[in-house]
C-alpha cells in the first residue's frame, strides 16, 4: 500500500529539461520511479536520455497524460511560472501534483488552491516549497534521497526537508511506508491532517512521526484531529523553540506572529492529544523506537 | 516585510485610497517644512514598527510649524519599546466622529484570504474580538474571485457599517482589495478607518505586510527595505544571499535546511542549560549546495559576530554528499586565511547521511586543531556549548 504514491504511479516532470528538473529526474529514475515523460512546449516531440533511459518530452500535461497514462506530476518550474504550471496540471486532471519550487508568492499558491477547489478538488497538491513524497522501494516523487532508508511500517509527515531526511536516517533500520514533505510555506496543498488521515487508513503503516515547526496553527489543528480520529501511535517533533517572534526562520511560513505560532503552544497541543513529543530529533526517534519495539 | 506607517500611507494613496495629506521627515527642520506646506494644524507621529506609540509620547499635535518642530525634536531619537525613532510622519489632522476597523489578511488555516471588519475601531481588534465578538465580522475572501462591489457590499452589511458611510466603505473595500492583490500583500490593516467631520471616510492608519517571495515581480518594493533598522550582520549576510538571522547567544550555527537549523538552535539551547545558559548566536541556513564558497561566506559572517565563542556546523547530507561539505569546510578555513581572517574560534562539526564516513575522514586528515568532529547532533551541540562556556577561561 503506502499512501498516495505507489509502485504503479506513472510520473511526469514539469520542468524536466531545466537544471534542477533534469538532475532530480535522473535521481528519481535511479530510485525506481516510473517516469513516463516531461513537459516543455518548446521541446515537445524530443526525448531526454537519462543514463540510457529515454524519456519523451510533451508540450502539455494533458498530452503527456493522454499518451502515457501519467497520474502524478512533479513541478520544478521557477516561481514565476509555478502558478501556471500547477493550474495546467489541475485542469488536465492529474491525480497527484507535487510542487517542489521554493519561493512561490503566496497569492499564487492561494489562487492555485482556489482554482483546485473551484474545479472539484480532483488533484491532491503537495507543496509548494517541499521535498516531495517517497514510498521507499516503490516510487519517489521529488527530491528526498532514496538511499537513506527502505520500506517499512512507519509513516512520516513533515514541514521540513532536512528534518525528514534526519528522521528517516535515525529510524533507517525500521524503514518507512511513505514519507511526505508537506513544505514550509504559509499556504500548502496537503496538510498534516491530510497525511495523518491517510496513514490511519493505510494498512501498511503502524505508527506515525509528525514533524512541525513554528508558524500558523497547523500542528494545533492536527492535534485535535489526532485526538478525535487517529488510533495509531503518533510521535511528534516541533522545531523552533528558540526562534524569536517576528523573524522568518528560513521557511516563508516559519514565523511567530505576536504570541501565535510558538513551538511551546504546538507541543502542548500535541501532548494534550496524547502525542509524545521529543525534545530533539534523536529523542523523537527514541520514542518511536519504543513504540515499534512493543509491536 | 512589514512597512512603516508612512510607507503604507503612500501605498494606499497610490492606489487611490483616501488618506490624510502629509509626508515623512528625518529631521526637525524637514518636519517643520512639511507642516509649513500643509499650512494648518498638523500631527507628528513616530515611525516605528511597534504598537503603543501614543502612550510613549510618540504622537503629538501641533498648532503651527514651530510647535511641530519642537515635538519632532523630542520624538526623533526617542526609544519606543527598544525601537529607535529615525523618522516621523507629518500629516494634516482630522476631526474624528467615528472609528472603524478594516483589514485583509492571509488565512493560513483555510488557505485563502480573510476580511476582518468592525464598527468598533481605534483599539486593538483582538481586544474587541474578545470583549464583544459580535462587533467583529470575519468574511472569507475567495482568492479566485476577490472582492468586487457585490462582495464589498456584503462585507459592509455583515460588519454593520452605518448607512451614511456604506457607499464610501464599499468603494474603499474594493480599492483596498485591489491594492492588496496588486502589491502582493499578506496584510493590509486600517485602524482606524474613520468618519471625519463633514462625513468623509479616511484611512487614518496603515499597517502593511508584503510577501518577499513576490519580490521578483515588484522590483520597486526594494526601496521599502529598511537598512537602518536591520542588524549589520544580517545586512552583510543578505548581500551574500545567505539566510541568516542574528540572535544573541554564544554558539554560532551553520546548517543545511530551515527545519534542521531551527532544530539545531533548540538542541544547542537545551545543551547550553548545563553550561550556565549558553545560547545559539544565530540562524544560518546554507541550503542544499554547501559549496566551499558558500561555507566560507557563512563562516565569515558567523565568526565576525563578536558574541560568538564557538561554532557548530550541523549538516545532514541528503542530496549533498558529506565529503563535499567536509571539503567545503576545510577550503573555507583556507579561504578565510587568504582573506586575512585569523580564525581562532573552535568549530564543532557533525556530518551525517550521504558519504558521511568519507566526509569525516577528510576532516580528520585536515588535521586542523580548530575543527572538532562529533558524530551525533546532540553530542555535538553539547560540545559546542561547552567550548563556548569555557572560551577565554
Amino acid at each position: 500500500m503506502a499512501i498516495w504514491l505507489t509502485k504503479d504511479s506513472k510520473v511526469i516532470v514539469q520542468g524536466m529539461t531545466g537544471s534542477e528538473g533534469s538532475k532530480h529526474t535522473r535521481r528519481m529514475l535511479a530510485a525506481g520511479t516510473d517516469i513516463v515523460g516531461g513537459t516543455n512546449p518548446k521541446k515537445a516531440g524530443t526525448q531526454v536520455d537519462f543514463d540510457g533511459t529515454k524519456v519523451p518530452v510533451f508540450a502539455t500535461v494533458a498530452e503527456a497524460m493522454a499518451e502515457t497514462g501519467a497520474d502524478v506530476s512533479v513541478v520544478f518550474v521557477p516561481p514565476a511560472g509555478t502558478k501556471a504550471a500547477a493550474i495546467e496540471a489541475i485542469d488536465a486532471g492529474i491525480g497527484l501534483l507535487v510542487v517542489i519550487t521554493e519561493g512561490v508568492p503566496v497569492h499564487d499558491t492561494a489562487a492555485v488552491w482556489a482554482h483546485a477547489c473551484a474545479t472539484g478538488n480532483r488533484t491532491r497538491i503537495i507543496g509548494p516549497n517541499c521535498p516531495g513524497i517517497i514510498s521507499p522501494g516503490k516510487s519517489n516523487a521529488g527530491i528526498i534521497p532514496a538511499d537513506i532508508t527502505g520500506p517499512g511500517r512507519i509513516g512520516l509527515v513533515s514541514k521540513s526537508g532536512t528534518l525528514t531526511y534526519q528522521m528517516m536516517y535515525e529510524l533507517r533500520d525500521f524503514g518507512f511506508s511513505t514519507g511526505v514533505g508537506i513544505g514550509g510555506d504559509p499556504v500548502i496543498g496537503t496538510t498534516h491532517i491530510d497525511a495523518l488521515a491517510a496513514f490511519e487508513e493505510d494498512p501498511e503503516t503502524e505508527a506515525i512521526v509528525m514533524i512541525g515547526e513554528i508558524g500558523g496553527d497547523a500542528e494545533e489543528r492536527a492535534a485535535e484531529f489526532i485526538k478525535a480520529n487517529v488510533t495509531k501511535p503518533v510521535v511528534g517533533y516541533i522545531a523552533g523553540f528558540t526562534a524569536p517572534p517576528g523573524k522568518t526562520m528560513g521557511h516563508a511560513g516559519a514565523i511567530i506572529s505576536g504570541s501565535s505560532g510558538t513551538a511551546d503552544a504546538k507541543k502542548a497541543a500535541l501532548e494534550a492529544a496524547g502525542v509524545r513529543v521529543g525534545k530533539t530529533p534523536s529523542e523523537t526517534a527514541r520514542l518511536m523506537r519504543e513504540v515499534m519495539s512493543k509491536r | 516585510m512589514d512597512l512603516y506607517e508612512y510607507q503604507g500611507r503612500e501605498l494606499f494613496a497610490r492606489h487611490g485610497l483616501p488618506v490624510l495629506d502629509g509626508d515623512v521627515a528625518t529631521t526637525p527642520d524637514e518636519a517643520a517644512a512639511i507642516a509649513e506646506r500643509l499650512g494648518v494644524r498638523a500631527v507628528v507621529k513616530a515611525q516605528v514598527k511597534v504598537g503603543g506609540r501614543g502612550k510613549a509620547g510618540g504622537v503629538k499635535l501641533a498648532e503651527n510649524a514651530e510647535e511641530l518642530r519642537g515635538h519632532a525634536e523630542r520624538i526623533l531619537g526617542m526609544d519606543i519599546k527598544g525601537h529607535t525613532v529615525h523618522k516621523v510622519m507629518v500629516t494634516t489632522t482630522a476631526s474624528i466622529e467615528e472609528e472603524y476597523y478594516f483589514s485583509y489578511l492571509l488565512d493560513r488555516a483555510n488557505r485563502t484570504f480573510l476580511c476582518i471588519a468592525s464598527t468598533a475601531g481605534g483599539m486593538e481588534i483582538e481586544q474587541v474580538a474578545e470583549e464583544s465578538p459580535e462587533k467583529v465580522a470575519k468574511i472569507p475572501v475567495d482568492a479566485g474571485k476577490g472582492v468586487d462591489e457585490a462582495t464589498a457590499r456584503e462585507i459592509v452589511a455583515k460588519a454593520g457599517f452605518p448607512a451614511e458611510v456604506a457607499d464610501q466603505v464599499t468603494e474603499i473595500a474594493v480599492k483596498l482589495w485591489q491594492a492588496f492583490v496588486a502589491e502582493d500583500a499578506t496584510l493590509v490593516e486600517v485602524n482606524p478607518l474613520a468618519k471625519v467631520a463633514g462625513g468623509k471616510v479616511l484611512l487614518l492608519d496603515a499597517k502593511v505586510t508584503l510577501d518577499e517571495n513576490a519580490g521578483f515581480r515588484h522590483p520597486e518594493h526594494e526601496e521599502y527595505e529598511d537598512k537602518s533598522a536591520v542588524d549589520p550582520l544580517e545586512q552583510a549576510a543578505k548581500a551574500k544571499n545567505l539566510n541568516y538571522v542574528k540572535l544573541d547567544g554564544q554558539v554560532g550555527i551553520i546548517g543545511n535546511g530551515a527545519g534542521l537549523v531551527m532544530s539545531t538552535l533548540d538542541v544547542v539551547a537545551y545543551a547550553g542549560e548545563e553550561f550556565g545558559g549558553v545560547r545559539p548566536a544565530n540562524f544560518l541556513d546554507i541550503g542544499g549546495g554547501a559549496s566551499a564558497q558558500v561555507m566560507a561566506n557563512g563562516l565569515e559572517i558567523v565568526l565576525s559576530d563578536p558574541g560568538v565563542k564557538s561554532v557548530f556546523v550541523n549538516v545532514f547530507g541528503g542530496i549533498t554528499a558529506c565529503d563535499a561539505v567536509a571539503n567545503g569546510i576545510v577550503q573555507a578555513l583556507e579561504l578565510l586565511g587568504q582573506r586575512g581572517e585569523q580564525v581562532t574560534k573552535p568549530l564543532v562539526v557533525r556530518l551525517d547521511g550521504n558519504n558521511a564516513e568519507e566526509g569525516r575522514r577528510i576532516l580528520d586528515s585536515a588535521n586542523n586543531p580548530l575543527i572538532e568532529r562529533v558524530d551525533t547532533m546532540d553530542g555535538a551541540a553539547k560540545r559546542a556549548a561547552e567550548l563556548a562556556a569555557t572560551a577565554g577561561k
